[in-house]
């Protein structure tokens, strides 16, 4: 996180100077993003509109069943803390990954219509009272995460051609209409659904991490880590695809793998998010540009750092959601919305 | 009779002269529709709302749309003297007064705001003297819910009016305002949440296990389902074991259309809501005729 690191070339260690080497970097950042994270993460639990005392929290002379302060702290606060981890830490990277396979700063993991695909089958559950349920996952998120990896579906059947890397322009067209064509067909659902479906759809939209058991994290936990195993190989070669493909191919990268593996992973990764807490707004968009203002832009430090920065960040937004107007509970998209657009705007305005 | 409703910045003054009585009535309001079937005015019903399902005549009538989707053609059309609409409506009833149609705007409110309607619309169908005694017809029956229970001890308990499927997520709670909050006070039980002025609010896992009710009861508007679902939407509570309702198996999951109606039924609400709070008290009366 040395100043002398920001503004350094897309290709990290191959302009060496005399900033330190990559894994000196990597180390470091590592280091200072795991460490907020992590205290985040610790301390958050700690925090909420109530006070509960840790001693009695951990008291095993207690039945748990008995014991109030002990389930506000796992039932409560410890699966909201870490969905908003897991949550924060997805979004953040898919939204890296993401504006790098699109090269666009504006893309978010929202942007190919993973999100909207989401929303139509969580409102489609909540309208009709479907009751279908598999394992921990009740049934709208089973639905959203299924409208999710249906939208990622559709959208990559049409971006790809056997033998030939993806356009861009494509992809981008055809998940921003997947986009309106899945909303429309919200709003249509919503049109015919009732005031109290139609707020409580509303509501699923505004995203809630308040996910009530471990279950539910357990059960997103395979997505995202088969999404993280795939971001963990591609930094080097989002490096140079966020150059242009051409240049990218020219150093020997093998395009349309990474374009493929960029878009696989990004969706899960989101399908993932979306599914145990809502289309949460923003991490996606301010976590990646915040984290390149201070570390720079190489990806191989990015990615990391977004990821473990996004899980504070959203970590530190539901703390707000939770206790700032307690008992009634402020939507954590609306926090993140709140906090994150108005910095946007600021960070726009100031690289232009 | 002057009728006035504020709505917002527009004051609509309608005037409603004693002696016209309106003979083709179309509600977009289900609760109204109720009302005006409840004082015997169902003839005079020519159009109901997209969301109406009682009486069971209703399925007779025309549909003319709702709240956000009002077919105004289609109300011209019926050719009514007076439309029951949400005061919410206000281009609406613009749109009605400029027609010369008579335009009844609903407010949604407390027990007392229910009565008073049913009132004014005995007396706009014509049908003042049925209005006048349904209203203290369901006024005695809530008196009397409200006597039965008088001196039981009143368990704090949770009113939810919504949540996820088979989770405990999105979970809707009823707050200290509005007929279900007073229902609930009818039915002789403390309302965990009575001191947020809101009619209802979305409450976290920790604030409903600090707020520690008594009692739980949810609302479905739909039909009982199987048992080995109800048996599974009862469970999803268990995750809240410290909470006493929770431990002493007191998660009450009630279903009917009629629960959360704010119309004529809403005594028959209340009656099914003490029922559950205080079982003894109802053990001479007999199981409830449902509506």
């Amino acid at each position: 996180m040395s100043t002398s690191a920001v503004r350094r070339g897309p290709f990290g260690s191959a302009e060496q100077g005399e900033v330190p080497s990559i894994r000196t970097r990597l180390a470091v950042t590592i280091a200072g993003y795991g460490a907020l994270a992590v205290a985040t993460c610790v301390l958050a639990p700690l925090v909420g509109s109530t006070q509960i005392s840790l001693a009695r929290v951990f008291d095993r002379s207690i039945p748990f069943a008995d014991n109030v302060d002990a389930q506000i702290f796992f039932v409560a606060r410890m699966p909201r803390v870490l969905s908003g981890a897991v949550v924060g830490a997805a979004l953040a990277s898919a939204g890296v990954v993401m504006q790098a396979l699109l090269r666009n700063p504006l893309a978010t993991p929202f942007t190919l219509g993973v999100s909207a695909g989401a929303a139509l089958g969580a409102i489609l559950v909540i309208t009709f009272s479907t009751a279908v349920s598999l394992g921990a996952l009740s049934p709208v998120p089973l639905a959203s995460l299924g409208g999710a990896l249906l939208a990622s579906a559709i959208v990559y059947g049409l971006a790809t051609r056997p033998g030939r890397t993806m356009s861009t322009m494509v992809l981008l067209l055809a998940g921003v209409t997947l986009n309106s064509f899945f909303s429309a067909l919200i709003l249509f659902v919503q049109y015919m659904a009732d005031f109290a479906q139609t707020y409580r759809t509303v509501r699923w939209l505004m995203g809630d991490l308040d996910v009530g058991s471990f279950g539910p994290i357990v059960a997103s936990l395979p997505l995202v880590l088969v999404a993280f195993a795939m971001f963990a190989v591609l930094p080097r070669s989002l490096n140079l695809l966020s150059v242009g493909t051409d240049a990218a191919s020219t150093r020997g990268v093998d395009v349309g793998r990474t374009q493929r593996l960029a878009f696989l992973s990004s969706s899960l990764a989101t399908s993932a998010a979306v599914s145990l807490a809502g289309p949460i707004g923003f991490v996606g968009i301010v976590v990646p540009h915040l984290v390149r203002l201070m570390v720079g832009v190489d990806h191989r430090i990015v990615l990391p750092a977004s990821a473990l920065f996004g899980a504070a960040f959203l970590v530190g937004c539901d703390l707000v959601a939770r206790t700032v107007l307690a008992p009634v509970e402020v939507p954590v998209g609306v926090v993140t919305a709140m906090l994150g657009g108005p910095f946007f705007l600021w960070l726009l305005v100031r690289r232009s | 009779m002057f009728l006035c409703v504020v709505c917002g910045q527009n004051v609509f003054v309608t005037l409603v002269a004693q002696e016209r009585v309106a003979t083709r009535i179309v509600s977009l309001v289900p609760a109204l529709t109720e009302m005006l079937f409840a004082v015997g005015a169902g003839s005079q019903v020519v159009g109901v709302s997209s969301y109406d399902d009682f009486p069971p005549e209703v399925q007779s009538r025309p549909r003319v749309g709702a709240l956000l989707d009002p077919d105004v053609e289609r109300i011209l059309s019926l050719k009514p003297d007076l439309v029951l609409m949400y005061g919410s409506q206000t281009d609406l009833q613009g749109q009605f007064a400029r027609a010369g149609i008579r335009v009844y705007s609903y407010r949604h409110g407390g027990i007392g705001n229910v009565l008073q309607t049913i009132r004014e619309l005995g007396a706009l169908s014509g049908h003042k003297v049925e209005g006048d005694r349904v209203t203290a017809q369901l006024q005695s029956r809530l008196d009397a819910v409200r006597t039965r229970v008088r001196s039981r001890p009143r368990p704090r308990t949770m009113l939810v009016m919504g949540r996820d499927a088979m989770a405990l997520r999105g979970v809707y709670v009823s707050a200290g305002v509005g007929f279900l909050h007073e229902l609930l006070d009818v039915a002789g039980a403390e309302d965990v949440f009575a001191d947020v002025k809101r009619e209802g609010i979305q409450p976290s896992n920790e604030t409903m296990i600090v707020r520690a009710a008594q009692v739980i009861i949810e609302l479905h508007p739909g039909d009982q389902p199987a048992p080995d679902i109800l048996q599974k939407e009862r469970s999803v509570w268990s995750l809240l074991s410290s909470v006493p309702a929770v431990r002493n198996g007191r998660v009450h999951l009630l279903y009917g259309g009629y629960l959360m109606s704010p119309g004529p039924r809403l005594a028959a609400a209340a009656e099914s809501l003490a029922r559950v709070l205080h079982p003894d008290a109802f053990v001479e009366a007999g199981p409830q005729v449902r509506p």
